[in-house]
């Protein structure tokens, strides 16, 4: 199991667009992907659980990969949020 | 007759269809197999997807993509492997069929989503629905043959319209609709728009004050639904209808002309922009000049400030393509509803009454300068007038003009080629400016009126919010008052007013602009020609006179039945 903390630092935060995007990237990895703010922990893969945490911009969240290529897959969702454009 | 908010322009004539939704009931009802069980909800699944993808391309074809996107949106929710998961789940624990556990999980995350402080995600909450309610109906087995059961040309009425309703609309059938909510921002308004639809929406209980069959007229300009009309107004409306449509081919035959009244008082018909890119629809469509250029979309959708340069640049194409036609460009206007991921502005309670526009500009010094410094750089290339957003006190019309002093006197120091041949203006759309327009007309340039938060702001009322959207009148009498103050009080002076709003582009609206001594009218660039066609039409001694009528009226309505009267030549 790998995790790492990140900043949102886009406007939207992980809503809308940006959300259904890590959405779809962490459906598209072969290991288990979650998502934590604030002590709450969803399946990454659900649409309707990232937007449950209602992350921001300026909010911390951890991201957890466990499975095959979980490092891998972890470095590729952290830039993702990295990215993050408006 | 019936009032609401026209959302889509047009007028149609005809019968009254109701449209009522299948009410979907579900109660707890226990399953035999839970295997079969989960079988049969995977399956409504994969054929509530299967309708959505149709959908959404049929809507892509037919509409826009951005529309489409509505469908997209619901096909990633019964993708969701959180949904799918929970229901399954609880079919197996609780041994219930599948639609309890399916509406108990929807109802669990719309309450979750509806308790959020978010708007975004609150309005998520309405496409849960949506979609839970297409498989519920799959599960049940309800054919509801819904509004692709219209089989003869009628005027839809419904309480509200979904977006999968309103995009299954047959547009031969449907010539209009009306429904009880929503405003001229919510989704079937704006693809009413887009469908070339005539609607009106947010009536309170027009569906409970028609009748299916009853006949109708539907003005969609105005906003009103006429019952049971005698056979004088329906020949009246048929001879609007022609008009419009033979007036429309009359419209183009206007470019190259000019923009007076009957009379020979000229108007400036002027164009609304965003970026340099909209300029081709000014000159095809000859506008007076921009009448107001929203410069906050160079700062957004970027990750930093954009440099001196690159807004010199922007100002230059403008006024350049522009030549000798005045170009008024409006400073920054964020804060409010806008926001720059680059800029730190803490959350307030009330942002449309905190910290925006000029606002914000006098208190980040370096960010405004910046701004100045390239305007009158590109003052060399056109007619520049620069206008203040958000003005309440003359002080801070007076701070804004020093820093724009000061910023001419470090550009002349550092031998920067730059023009001091500008005028400076503000944007009238606080209260408190308007009453005090006699002192602002002494020191300023011009006015110009933006009808939008003018109005939000006189009557306290959100502009996106439905609930008080009743209170988006701008031919209140209250309203057309701060007005006539303003151009009173400029003219005086020897100054011009012009008007930037929504307002400005209304055709209905303009010999009450006129009467008020309005000098320029900015709008989109596609209502331009039209405008101009129609001022023509207009004697500016008879606007006049419509206009101290309104002036002396109690009611939105009272002003609206005078403007009927003028354009119908009483």
């Amino acid at each position: 199991m790998k995790s790492k903390i990140v900043e949102v630092k886009n406007a939207t935060g992980l809503h809308a667009r940006p959300a259904s995007g890590f959405a779809r990237l962490a459906t598209a990895q072969k290991c288990e992907v979650f998502l934590e703010k604030d002590g709450k922990k969803v399946n990454a893969k659900s649409i309707l659980g990232i937007l449950t945490l209602a992350i921001g911009q300026g909010s911390k969240v951890a991201i957890t990969t466990d499975g095959v290529d979980e490092e891998a897959s972890l470095k590729l969702l952290v830039d993702f949020v990295g990215q993050l454009e408006d | 007759m019936i009032q609401g908010i026209g959302a889509s322009d047009g007028i149609a004539i005809g019968k009254v269809y109701k449209y009522e939704p299948v009410e979907v009931v579900i109660t707890r009802e226990m399953c035999q197999d839970v295997k079969a069980e989960q079988q049969k909800f995977d399956a409504s699944i994969k054929a509530g997807i299967e309708a959505l993808e149709v959908l959404k391309s049929k809507t892509e074809n037919e509409m826009d993509v951005e529309t489409a996107a509505i469908f997209g949106a619901h096909i990633e929710i019964l993708r969701d492997p959180e949904l799918a998961i929970a229901v399954s789940d609880m079919i197996a624990t609780e041994k219930v069929k599948a639609e309890y556990a399916l509406k108990t999980v929807s109802d669990n995350f719309v309450a979750i989503f509806e308790a959020m402080e978010d708007a975004y995600i609150r309005e998520r909450a309405a496409d849960i629905k949506d979609v839970t309610r297409r498989v519920l109906m799959l599960l049940k087995g309800i054919q509801s043959k819904g509004l692709s059961e219209i089989d003869e040309a009628i005027i839809l009425v419904a309480k509200d319209l979904t977006p999968s309703d309103t995009a299954l609309l047959n547009r031969e059938l449907v010539l209009g609709f009306i429904t009880d909510i929503g405003g001229r921002t919510s989704h079937s308004a704006i693809m009413a728009r887009t469908m070339e639809i005539p609607a009106v929406v947010g009536t309170g209980d027009g569906f409970t004050q028609l009748n299916n069959g009853d006949l109708v007229i539907l003005d969609g300009i105005m906003g009103r639904i006429m019952i049971h009309p005698t056979v004088d107004e329906i020949e009246n409306y048929k001879e609007k209808v022609a008009t419009l449509n033979k007036e429309k081919s009359l419209w183009q035959d206007c470019v190259g002309q000019k923009s007076t009244t009957k009379d020979c008082k000229n108007i400036d018909l002027a164009a609304n922009i965003g970026s340099p890119k909209d300029i081709d629809g000014v000159i095809s469509n000859d506008g007076d000049g921009i009448g107001l250029y929203r410069t906050e979309f160079l700062y957004m959708g970027r990750k930093n400030f954009p440099t001196e340069d690159e807004q010199y640049e922007s100002y230059k194409t403008v006024l350049e393509k522009m030549g000798d036609k005045p170009v008024v460009i409006r400073t920054l206007d964020i804060g409010g509803d806008k926001e720059l991921s680059y800029f730190d502005m803490p959350k307030e309670l009330n942002p449309f009454l905190g910290n925006r526009a000029l606002r914000l500009c006098l208190q980040n010094m370096g960010m405004f300068k910046t701004q100045l410094r390239a305007l009158l750089r590109a003052a060399i290339h056109g007619n520049l007038l620069i206008m203040f957003p958000m003005i309440a006190t003359i002080e801070e019309f007076r701070k804004a003009k020093a820093v724009l002093l000061e910023v001419e006197q470090e550009l002349e120091m550092e031998k920067i080629a730059y023009s001091p041949n500008y005028q400076t203006g503000i944007m009238i759309e606080i209260p408190a400016a308007a009453l005090l327009a006699n002192v602002f007309a002494k020191e300023v340039d011009f006015f110009s009126i933006g009808t939008n938060d003018l109005i939000q702001y006189t009557f306290a009322a959100d502009r996106m919010n439905e609930y008080v959207s009743y209170l988006y009148q701008p031919y209140n009498p209250s309203l057309l008052k701060l007005i006539h103050m303003v151009t009173e009080a400029a003219h005086k002076e020897g100054k011009w007013v012009g008007m930037c709003g929504e307002m400005a582009g209304e055709i209905q609206a303009l010999p009450l602009l006129i009467g008020l001594g309005l000098d320029e009218l900015s709008m989109g660039a596609p209502s331009i020609l039209r405008a101009r066609y129609s001022l023509k039409k207009i004697d500016s001694i008879k606007a006049k006179g419509l206009a101290d009528m309104a002036l002396q009226s109690c009611t939105e309505e009272e002003v609206k039945l005078l403007i009927d009267a003028f354009w119908n030549g009483k």
